[in-house]
């Protein structure tokens, strides 16, 4: 800023962005401090769609919580159960049979890639433009489909159990997703001409709302938003759980911190994820896809245990605190969402109105997930 | 006695170029926003209003229904004369911009000597009324979007104006009518391909549609609706026909550009073969171009704010100042 | 940072258990194994020592993942879980604090992980956990005038 303009009368006023605005994907109000359109500060005010999942997981038994893992974070709601039934089995001590761990990296990881094309779509909405998202949800559609024949739900899964999974996949399925594979990875040259050469795109992204590692860490941001600043670090390398050591897999990751990063990482996640589905198809073994002897009535021994995994959003995790009965004494939900907005006061300071609002898209929110 | 019959004559002949040059207005901006589903629901593999007449052709009556039954809200705290005056502001000049522009050799209100002056006169009003409306409304989106319409305003006026002047120069008139006789003739004798009077002017053209779509406020220079960061950006606090009139004026101007774009570069009436000279072939340009708005709308993400003044004051107005010099000097030499 | 470094580190600040006729004073430090736990690193501090133990786990360049609070109603004690992860070697890291149900306060870590801000904000709404020197302790998820902490295990839901 120059001297001049240090000196002049200035005058900021207050604008409430939400908790109804389109750029805000949900019910999130953003209180705007601005200088003409230059953000002064930008204070997120959440907790419109706060339900305290967290007593819920203490006052039923740790099976009837299953269904409320996918409410949370809706748009991925695989890494939620999958994350929650992780941290039970190992706080009981069940191992899973490995067909059922294929199945759950197989499940997941098109999750991950519906996720992110949902994503794409609607970050370019934020940018104004609305055609790609129709692009991306017609993909979308095909994964849900796939998805639904054998978990019977098309966004709020609760496919995972104790020890297992609740439905065994089919020939059709694995020929779908076979199918669906190749379709996708022919579809992403198109989705590369159309959005990431754009000029117009990249004037929107390159360089806008950096976020520094040092930052990321500080504010525990995780998932994409590190992955654009940087830094290598995604659980499945990280603290490697179910049979994603097995998997040849690449994490994608961008230096520059800015929008385009962000962007860059999540469409090369798509293909990663392609691949690991790929792999998990080919190698996948036979047998049960439950455990045996899970008890109905799940008593895991007293202590605490930590899971994490690494959803679409980033790093979710469920601590289980246990005093050996058939509820959860404490039950602790890590959003990966909670941590990624709360470093956008910080990361939007100066910014103009209309970058701010890319940032945010970028970080990706679902606000049932922050709010939990 | 033969002065009050032509006095009554004339009295007639312009009371039917108002109610049709309004009724084009409003056919324009009835049809093209059916367009404005249609073609983008084509682009996006979905099917576009299907329910209201054949082919959902009847939608827009349906919408102008709908928004003439609905409440006029006046925001507490507006300025409520300013407030409702705006929407007429936008709405008026789009209207009698159509005036002087001549959509067949004998089809236009008004032939005038200065009518592409006139055209520009009318133009900037509409800016005013969108500024006022925003201003206004008492709603922060709306201000907000307010200021930007003059600042988007004033930097596209001006390569705008720099690429008709330097048009004027070659066709040494202002009058519409003539710009056009003098393309008539084959597709190489249009104003866009008069390559001997300036080497650059296919770029004019592109200069002028840009700005076009600057001025008419349309994606990707949407500034002032920008609905993902603005909500409804300056008609966030209008419903019903209010917000109804500044839906029609986008359009109406949307026609504007392009019957101006048509009559200034791409030869008006004139057929691109030297056949058959007629309204048709004026038509069809017009569309043809409108069609290229809609097309670039549903493409393209919408620029920044200060990506927007930087085309304008970085790219487009040298630019445009050296075809204007370019222009001068191949006059001088000719 | 290796693990064991890290002990030695948190052994000056942690929590002693007393000393029995069968064993010595020792801190409470344990290395826990990750693939039965989650964590390779357990230390209880004493309440006051949390902004230490949030130093030491910024030196060694760890993100602070979640801050949690657990109601212990029979021991009348409110247990607040620090977790800690280290982005380049995958190891994570638990500190856990004490403080009295009757007068639960301990200073903030927010100064030293801004992130922390939230995470003890929702850790004042759900319990009422007072950490002092908060730049701004209200409600984050609560409505703003609500009064009470339904993760107390004496909220009736």
């Amino acid at each position: 800023m120059s001297i001049e303009a240090q000196t002049l009368h200035r005058e900021t006023f207050i604008l409430n962005l939400g908790p109804q605005h389109p750029a805000t994907h949900g019910v999130l109000r953003i209180k705007l401090t601005l200088d003409g359109e230059y953000i002064e500060d930008a204070e997120p005010v959440i907790g419109y769609g706060h339900r305290m999942h967290e007593k819920m997981g203490e006052n039923r038994t740790y099976a009837k919580f299953l269904p409320n893992t996918g409410r949370m974070d809706y748009v991925a709601a695989m890494f939620n159960t999958h994350g929650y039934v992780c941290a039970v089995e190992r706080l009981a001590g069940i191992t899973v049979p490995e067909r059922a761990e294929f199945i759950r990296v197989i499940t997941a990881e098109l999750n991950r890639v519906a996720s992110h094309l949902l994503w794409v779509g609607a970050f370019l909405i934020d940018l104004g433009g609305f055609t790609p998202l129709l692009y991306t949800f017609d993909d979308r559609e095909q994964i849900l489909d796939l998805l639904e024949a054998v978990t019977g739900a098309r966004l709020t899964f609760c496919y995972y159990r104790f020890g297992g999974v609740c439905n065994d996949i089919d020939d059709d399925f694995i020929a779908g997703t076979r199918k669906f594979i190749a379709h996708l990875r022919s579809r992403m040259p198109m989705y590369h001409a159309l959005i990431t050469k754009n000029i117009i795109f990249r004037r929107r992204c390159e360089g806008i709302g950096p976020i520094s590692a040092e930052n990321c860490r500080k504010y525990g941001a995780t998932g994409p938003v590190i992955r654009g600043s940087g830094v290598a670090y995604d659980v499945r390398k990280a603290e490697p759980y179910s049979i994603y050591p097995r998997l040849d897999f690449n994490v994608p990751v961008y230096g520059q911190g800015d929008c385009m990063a962000r962007y860059l990482v999540r469409m090369d996640e798509i293909v990663e994820s392609l691949r690991i589905v790929e792999q998990a198809l080919d190698r996948l073994p036979g047998g049960p896809v439950m455990a045996e002897k899970v008890p109905r009535i799940l008593k895991p021994p007293k202590g605490d245990c930590y899971f994490n995994v690494e959803s679409a959003r980033g790093s979710f995790g469920v601590r289980v605190v246990s005093d050996g009965t058939d509820k959860a004494y404490r039950m602790k939900l890590r959003s990966p969402c909670f941590s990624n907005l709360s470093l956008f006061q910080e990361c939007s300071r100066g910014m103009l109105l209309a970058d701010a609002l890319a940032l945010l898209g970028t970080l990706d929110l679902v606000i049932p997930d922050i709010d939990r | 006695m033969s002065l009050s019959h032509e006095f009554i004559m004339g009295l007639v002949r312009l009371t039917l170029y108002v109610v049709g040059l309004i009724a084009f207005a409003a056919f324009n901006a009835a049809y093209l926003s059916l367009c404005e589903r249609k073609v983008p629901a084509w682009f996006q593999l979905r099917y576009g209003p299907k329910e209201v007449g054949p082919f959902g052709l009847l939608q827009p009556v349906a919408d102008g229904v709908k928004l003439l039954t609905k409440q006029l809200l006046v925001q507490k705290g507006s300025d409520v004369l300013l407030f409702k005056l705006a929407p007429v502001m936008v709405i008026t000049p789009a209207i009698m911009c159509l005036a002087v522009i001549p959509f067949s050799e004998t089809l236009g209100a008004r032939n005038i000597n200065l009518g592409l002056l006139a055209i520009f006169s009318f133009s900037a009003i509409h800016v005013l009324g969108t500024m006022l409306g925003g201003w206004a409304s008492y709603n922060k989106y709306a201000s907000i979007a307010a200021a930007r319409v003059v600042a988007q305003n004033i930097a596209y006026e001006i390569p705008l104006l720099l690429v008709i002047v330097a048009l004027v120069m070659v066709t040494r008139t202002f009058n519409l009518h003539e710009i056009v006789a003098q393309q008539a003739g084959a597709f190489w004798h249009w104003n866009i391909f008069r390559l001997q009077a300036s080497p650059l002017m296919p770029l004019a053209f592109l200069i002028f549609f840009t700005c076009m779509l600057a001025e008419s406020n349309r994606a990707p220079f949407d500034m002032i609706e920008a609905e993902s960061e603005l909500v409804a950006g300056a008609f966030t606090e209008y419903s019903g026909m209010g917000f109804g009139l500044f839906f029609i004026a986008e359009y109406a101007n949307i026609v504007v550009g392009c019957s101006l774009a048509t009559v200034l570069f791409l030869g008006g009436w004139h057929c691109p073969f030297g056949l058959l000279p007629g309204l048709h072939w004026f038509m069809i340009k017009m569309y043809v171009l409108c069609f290229a708005v809609i097309w670039v709308r549903w493409s393209f993400p919408r620029t920044q704010f200060y990506g927007l003044l930087n085309l304008s004051w970085k790219f487009l107005i040298p630019l445009a100042f050296v075809h204007l010099m370019l222009t001068a000097v191949m006059l001088k030499l000719a | 940072m290796p693990i064991n470094m890290l002990k030695t580190k948190f052994a000056e600040i942690a929590v002693c258990v007393a000393a029995t006729p069968d064993t010595p004073s020792a801190p409470l430090v344990t290395e826990t194994a990750h693939a039965a736990k989650g964590y390779d690193l357990d230390v209880t501090v004493p309440a006051d020592r949390v902004t230490g133990a949030a130093r030491i786990m910024d030196e060694a360049a760890f993100m602070l993942e979640a801050i949690t609070g657990v109601d212990w109603m029979a021991e009348q004690q409110f247990e607040i879980v620090y977790d800690y992860t280290a982005v380049a070697l995958g190891a994570r890291v638990v500190v856990r604090a004490r403080v009295p149900r009757a007068t639960p306060e301990l200073p903030t870590i927010s100064r030293i992980y801004p992130g922390a801000n939230w995470h003890e904000r929702e850790a004042h709404d759900f319990f009422g956990i007072v950490f002092t020197g908060h730049p701004e302790l209200i409600p984050l998820l609560l409505p703003e005038d609500a009064d009470f902490h339904p993760l107390r295990k004496d909220f009736g839901a």
